[in-house]
């Protein structure tokens, strides 16, 4: 007799078909998060002094660490330098590759190509860009009479430096998620706001723009984590410095992980890391859904 | 077709995993990890290296393994230690010898060269590049892949200035002195760059040492980051921009300064010497290299990375671990690296070898790292090495950037390092 499964036996299937993405995300997922809070919570082990259980001592000396208060206001001005103006510019690039122009499929992908290049790899074309005297920006203010600029080694313009390639990189990314949504709205709405008399700033003030709330809450969510998570060109660009004027969240980590070889400071701050991605994500969609408009 | 695909790839892998196995009995397998971090193929020199030692050795296997940069090398390392993965020995960074020790995984090489002509070879290399590898009168590294400071300097520029390009500048009086010729005031060319970013600790310890005085105690329990010879030698460092106005404000990349020096931005920049053959070679003015000039007295650190033998192996695998670091150091290897790379060889023997004798002959500037060895000091290494020395990476930048006055930045570092290094002393 074949029949409908009974319940026990369809409980069973669906814990056997969810299972390996369970025992996946729990071994490299939820499983690491555990171990690197009970790391927070041990000191830095050594051979002859091995990790012993400190409380909350790490984030105590993290709280009275200068060079980590620099860093969280490095990243945090970072997010705020580099989420509304891509987000901004994302929005202007689908709205004008949207229209029927000619060499449209050109201009899409020469605004997307950024995100096809690797960052390493612009990273490294950037490097020579912001290189005092021989770079092309200094070239450049030469051709206009101004003088050069050390652009990474002068502690006030180096983060700016690294939220420009950021900006750069990401606006053509989140343009494609944009000229998607863009592509779904129906011309009708466009001719009844016409017929209405709307101007094209009413149109798009009234219309478009809550119609597309749905895309930017989306953007804008990956576009603070991303900003949190900001490290590889850090790498090429400026290591942090020059001393930690451009040092961030994710490459402090890295420093107190690899070249100091200190896990324990370094499960702190990935704990403090993970709380403040938690609280960003849980506000940003609290926030937002309700001035979200979704169809 | 995806499954006879499959299956062909199955067998071509069993395949060679059969003739990878041991055949001889009583065979050693060996495992090293090493680090390449300058540019050029260097892998393949290893690769050709350690074949050549398992064609004389047929009873032992090596399972040479690239890893990255120094930081990487180290990690994976020590990882596949803690992962109980065989690594009988590897190539670390010379500085992080300290670390090795706390973390009980290295053993000093007095353990296992315990024959007379063991003890001799130990002490056949240059005294300078045993420095960062002799702690607590035991060696625990042995130099392979090293380098030191010296002074590239544009003879073209040189000779349109008016100076005598066959007699660098041997002062930092000199030194100042021809970089005020050689810069031009519409800022076209600098006389001097002394990068400040990656290794700006590096280049301080030569500043310091020409001023009279080295950064670290040589058991790395103490810095003398506020010393006043060291104080000095930050002020003669930020002077040279906003004093005498030979070198541009703020840091410099080191990444980007051997290209402004090839495009004659500047016409005397301090490197390493792993930058010799790049140089070298795209240039399009006569290259001149000279040691660093010298203060109270010359000098440069050393830097690069030695051979560490690891505690988990067995008495044979240690032995085999020996012979191999014996064989990648002997003479003749010594200067085939050293041509190969750029690094310098490791013992006074090498340099007495036809082949390298010969290739210093064509290419005198491959000697200047060699002569300055004899007034070489240890590069920074204490307990704690990372933090110390991004503490003093950060005095150094935060001094060069008009943050603070090297007297500021400096005690402050000392302070910091001083709590971090108490539980040492």
């Amino acid at each position: 007799m074949i029949g409908t499964p009974s319940r026990p036996t369809r409980a069973v299937t669906g814990w056997l078909l969810v299972l390996p993405a369970t025992v996946v995300l729990a071994a490299f997922t939820h499983l690491p998060i555990v171990t690197t809070l009970i790391a927070s919570l041990h000191s830095r082990a050594t051979a002859i002094r091995p990790a012993r259980f400190v409380g909350l001592d790490n984030y105590r000396s993290l709280a009275a660490d200068p060079v980590f208060w620099k860093v969280m206001g490095n990243t945090v001005a970072f997010a705020f330098g580099t989420v509304p103006v891509s987000i901004a510019l994302a929005l202007a690039m689908a709205l004008w590759v949207n229209r029927r122009i000619a060499g449209r499929g050109l201009l899409r992908l020469a605004f997307f190509l950024p995100t096809m290049l690797p960052m390493i790899a612009a990273a490294n074309l950037w490097l020579f860009f912001y290189t005092p005297d021989i770079g092309l920006l200094d070239q450049c203010l030469g051709l206009a009479g101004l003088s050069g600029h050390n652009w990474l080694g002068d502690p006030s313009t180096a983060l700016p430096c690294l939220m420009a390639v950021t900006i750069w990189k990401e606006s053509g990314f989140f343009m494609i998620f944009y000229l998607a949504a863009l592509q779904g709205l129906s011309a009708e709405l466009r001719e009844a706001a016409m017929l209405e008399g709307a101007g094209p700033v009413a149109y798009f003030r009234r219309v478009l723009f809550p119609l597309l709330m749905p895309t930017t809450l989306f953007v804008s969510i990956n576009a603070v984590l991303n900003a949190f998570k900001m490290v590889d060109p850090l790498f090429i660009l400026t290591k942090g410095g020059p001393s930690n004027a451009s040092n961030l969240l994710l490459y402090y980590i890295y420093e107190n992980a690899f070249s100091f070889n200190d896990g324990a400071t370094a499960a702190t701050l990935t704990v403090v890391l993970l709380g403040l991605l938690a609280v960003l994500a849980i506000s940003q969609f609290v926030l937002l859904d309700r001035r979200v408009h979704y169809r | 077709m995806f499954g006879r695909l499959t299956r062909a790839a199955l067998t071509a892998a069993a395949l060679l995993a059969s003739s990878a196995a041991p055949f001889a009995a009583g065979a050693v397998d060996l495992t090293m990890y090493y680090p390449v971090s300058v540019g050029g193929p260097l892998t393949k020199v290893i690769d050709g290296m350690v074949a050549d030692f398992e064609k004389r050795n047929p009873d032992i296997k090596v399972n040479a393994i690239y890893a990255g940069n120094y930081d990487d090398t180290r990690v994976k390392a020590l990882a596949a230690l803690k992962g109980g993965q065989p690594v009988q020995l590897s190539v670390l960074f010379s500085i992080d010898a300290y670390d090795l020790i706390e973390q009980d995984a290295i053993v000093p090489f007095e353990d296992v060269a315990t024959t007379a002509e063991d003890k001799s070879w130990l002490s056949s290399f240059y005294p300078g590049l045993m420095a960062n590898g002799v702690i607590n009168g035991k060696t625990w590294g042995i130099p392979f892949q090293r380098s030191t400071i010296v002074m590239y300097y544009n003879k073209t520029a040189f000779r349109e200035a008016g100076l005598d390009p066959d007699h660098p500048p041997a002062t930092w009086t000199d030194m100042i002195a021809a970089a005020k010729k050689l810069t031009r005031t519409d800022g076209s060319r600098w006389g001097l760059m002394i990068p400040s970013t990656g290794y700006a600790y590096w280049m301080f310890g030569a500043l310091a040492k020409e001023n009279g005085e080295t950064l670290m105690s040589a058991d790395g329990t103490r810095t003398y980051f506020d010393k006043p010879p060291v104080v000095e030698a930050l002020q003669f460092w930020r002077d040279l921009a906003v004093r005498d106005h030979v070198m541009p404000e703020g840091t410099i990349e080191w990444g980007t300064l051997r290209q402004a020096f090839v495009e004659g931005k500047t016409a005397m920049m301090w490197h390493s010497t792993g930058n010799l053959t790049e140089v070298r070679k795209s240039a399009p003015f006569d290259v001149g290299v000279a040691m660093l000039p010298a203060n109270r007295a010359p000098g440069s650190p050393t830097g690069g990375g030695n051979f560490y033998l690891f505690k988990k192996a067995t008495p044979a695998e240690r032995a085999a671990a020996l012979k191999l670091v014996r064989f990648m150091t002997e003479p003749e290897r010594a200067a085939e690296w050293s041509i190969a790379t750029g690094y310098m060889g490791v013992s006074p023997a090498a340099y007495e070898t036809p082949a390298l004798k010969a290739y210093v002959k064509d290419f005198p500037p491959a000697a200047v790292a060699r002569d300055q060895l004899a007034v070489s000091t240890a590069e920074l290494a204490t307990y704690q090495t990372g933090r110390v020395r991004k503490l003093l990476d950060d005095a150094i930048q935060s001094a060069l950037t008009g943050a603070k006055t090297p007297a500021a930045a400096l005690t402050e570092a000392q302070d910091q390092a001083d709590r971090l290094l108490k539980p040492y002393r």
